[in-house]
């Protein structure tokens, strides 16, 4: 009897070693004489669990984790191959709390299927979507987006289905589809989790894009900080194209959609689009001044959509089960589910997915446990180096776009990273300025220079001279920032400093500076 | 004045650039490609990709500057991004930064004086679950603390590059 045996091939898994716990298994049931079919899967997104082996039994897919090279033998002693009992046993693990109470649409197949089968990806509702798509018209499907209430999840939220309808009622000979895959936000991972796990979802969202606007070629504008999601990216359009799924005949409907994937280079910047867009076309990824909007004049002067991984991998879905059921889903003007990671000192660090209207308080210690050190959670940044930090008298804000602007915070792409009562908020204001310097592409004032001399004037704060107005003067430069800069980097790098300043004024007192 | 290239780089850049200049927006495309095989992108080599993509030296020179990534000096054999961002701060990243900048005995963007090892910032692995984190020459690791940094040093000393 063979046993089916799935060990993430992740990049947070492979961190932790799944790899070596992959050879040890593989050895050992060649020694033992029991006969094993490896999977290497994504993960599941609870990485306190990771190298998490999962067993296929009659009752479900049992976990084991987290699992090391050393634990193997006694796994095998425990007969783990038919879900035995052993101190690292799990259970069924779906039927985890974790799990059970999350609601993935997005993440339905990560750390499910093999990730790099066609055959996998299609017995799991994939492409499902896409066949759907392909019987209606383009402005059917666009209305379909529409409808869903889904707002772009890199952070802007702006409705899909608008930009998506402009693109269309654009005239072009030729229309692109753009993914931003330049993750860069600290405390974010989950576009990295679907292009290794799931990589197929994105593949077939933006070929659902492209028969929608009518645009034949898409690129992925991946970061270069991802190795592994580019091989996993590459290896999945290979295998769509051999399928026809991609190509000169998509799914024999006779539409063309081609893809591939451009590496970027480091640039933080390159997250926003305009300065994406410059950079899919080799250049200095500098800001662009809107309008023109991409929609209408984008990746090399043509109507362009450029949606995040997210968004654009939560298209099959929408196409697939209807408007109508993502809407069911979510609160107010924030429809849907939202893939939120939990970050930095957390003790059950991972992905958990909720329609919107989940507490912060819920993410933080029913799934999150609490801090990794054990010590009072004080602070959370939620939404990347430009959201705001959040103190613990707020935490039971709920997730919801509009919920967290009226609190002067912002969602962002869902990445929350959480600090326990050792941080020093004061730092944490400085290195808000110090990366905004680091990562200004340089074309508007506030924040090439405005950065710069943020950090000055916190120094000084810091340094005790002339506190009262150094103060004065950074909560002015902060606005100036967020009025006078022409995109979000120079534009919210105010928030972490300013929502410091408000929330934590204590750590702005002078002290002795080595 | 720009260095001459040994004749051996020289051909490499001439054959990247003639292999991708018939892609839309080939530039960053070159640039990744010469330093997946030369480990840098040498100052020769900008009036060469200028010249053969028919754009002035400055737009190629912008470019190399612009972005982090792309290296003007050669490396170590390995490249140890140590990431410096707010999750890794929140796990003790600062230590560690200090840790591995003794440990190696070098600052940031510094090689140590055997040619092993180039120590670069990074913002952000993508690997905030399992805070903090670095990745060398490609393969990530989780959850350092400095003995897992200098055990993690040690297996990249003995493993092949």
């Amino acid at each position: 009897m063979t046993v089916t045996v799935y060990i993430p091939r992740d990049a947070s898994a492979l961190s932790l070693g799944a790899d070596d716990v992959a050879q040890e298994i593989s050895k050992a049931a060649a020694s033992r004489g029991v006969e094993l079919n490896l999977v290497r899967n994504g993960s599941r997104g609870a990485f306190w669990l990771e190298p998490l082996v999962e067993v296929v039994t009659a009752s479900g897919r049992v976990g084991y984790g987290p699992v090391t090279p050393a634990d193997v033998p006694s796994l095998f002693d425990a007969e783990f191959f038919r879900g035995g009992q052993h101190p690292l046993a799990l259970g069924v693990v779906d039927a985890l709390a974790w799990f059970a109470t999350q609601q993935r649409l997005t993440f339905a197949r990560v750390g499910v299927i093999d990730p790099m089968s066609v055959a996998d990806y299609v017995a799991n509702d994939g492409y499902q979507g896409l066949r759907r798509a392909l019987s209606m018209s383009p402005q059917a499907i666009v209305q379909e987006v529409l409808d869903s209430g889904l707002r772009g999840r890199g952070g802007a939220a702006f409705p899909t289905g608008i930009k998506w309808k402009t693109v269309l009622d654009q005239p072009a000979s030729q229309k692109y589809i753009t993914c931003n895959a330049d993750e860069g936000d600290s405390g974010t991972f989950s576009d990295r989790m679907l292009m290794e796990g799931d990589p197929l979802a994105l593949v077939e969202g933006m070929t659902i894009a492209g028969v929608a606007v009518g645009a034949t070629q898409g690129y992925i504008y991946l970061r270069a900080e991802y190795p592994h999601a580019y091989r996993a990216l590459n290896q999945a359009i290979a295998a769509a194209y051999q399928a026809r799924y991609l190509g000169s005949d998509v799914m024999g409907s006779g539409k063309r959609f081609d893809l591939e994937v451009r590496l970027g280079a480091g640039a933080y910047v390159c997250g926003e689009e305009t300065s994406m867009l410059e950079s899919l076309e080799g250049k200095r990824g500098e800001i662009r001044v809107r309008p023109p909007l991409p929609a209408i004049k984008g990746l090399f002067g043509q109507p362009t959509i450029v949606n995040n991984v997210m968004t654009l991998g939560t298209v099959p879905w929408i196409l697939h089960k209807g408007a109508e059921s993502y809407k069911n889903y979510g609160m107010g003007k924030s429809r849907g589910t939202l893939p939120l990671q939990l970050a930095g000192n957390i003790k059950h660090g991972g992905l958990v997915e909720r329609a919107f209207g989940v507490t912060l308080r819920e993410l933080l210690y029913d799934y999150g446990g609490g801090s990794a050190t054990g010590r009072p959670i004080r602070a959370v940044q939620v939404g990347g180096p430009l959201g705001a930090y959040i103190p613990a008298a707020q935490f039971d804000v709920v997730i919801d776009y509009e919920a967290l602007a009226g609190i002067g915070a912002l969602l962002g792409h869902g990445g929350i990273v959480v600090f326990d009562d050792t941080v020093d908020m004061a730092r944490m204001a400085r290195y808000a300025m110090e990366f905004c310097a680091v990562e200004s592409c340089g074309k508007c004032t506030p924040c090439r220079i405005g950065s710069t001399r943020g950090v000055e004037v916190i120094d000084r704060i810091l340094g005790g001279v002339e506190t009262e107005q150094n103060v004065r003067q950074l909560e002015e430069l902060c606005e100036l920032m967020l009025q006078g800069s022409l995109c979000g980097l120079g534009g919210m790098t105010p928030f972490p400093v300013t929502s410091a300043l408000k929330h934590f004024r204590e750590d702005f007192r002078a002290r002795t500076r080595h | 004045m720009t260095p001459t290239l040994p004749p051996a780089q020289t051909e490499t850049i001439r054959r990247i650039v003639a292999d991708l200049k018939g892609r839309p927006g080939p530039l960053i495309e070159v640039l990744h490609a010469i330093q997946s095989a030369l480990g840098y992108v040498p100052e020769g080599a900008v009036p060469l990709v200028a010249q053969d993509l028919n754009i002035s030296r400055a737009e190629v020179h912008g470019v190399v500057t612009f972005y982090h990534y792309f290296r003007r000096t050669p490396p170590g054999k390995r490249v140890v991004s140590l990431c410096r961002a707010e999750s890794c701060q929140a796990m003790g990243g600062d230590q560690l930064a200090e840790h591995a900048k003794s440990s190696l005995g070098v600052d940031f963007h510094q090689t140590t004086d055997d040619g092993e090892f180039s120590l670069e910032p990074i913002y952000c692995l993508g690997n905030c679950a399992c805070s903090p984190a670095a990745m060398v020459n490609g393969r990530l690791y989780g959850r350092l603390t400095p003995e897992r940094f200098d055990s993690m040093i040690a297996s990249e000393r003995s493993a092949k590059k």
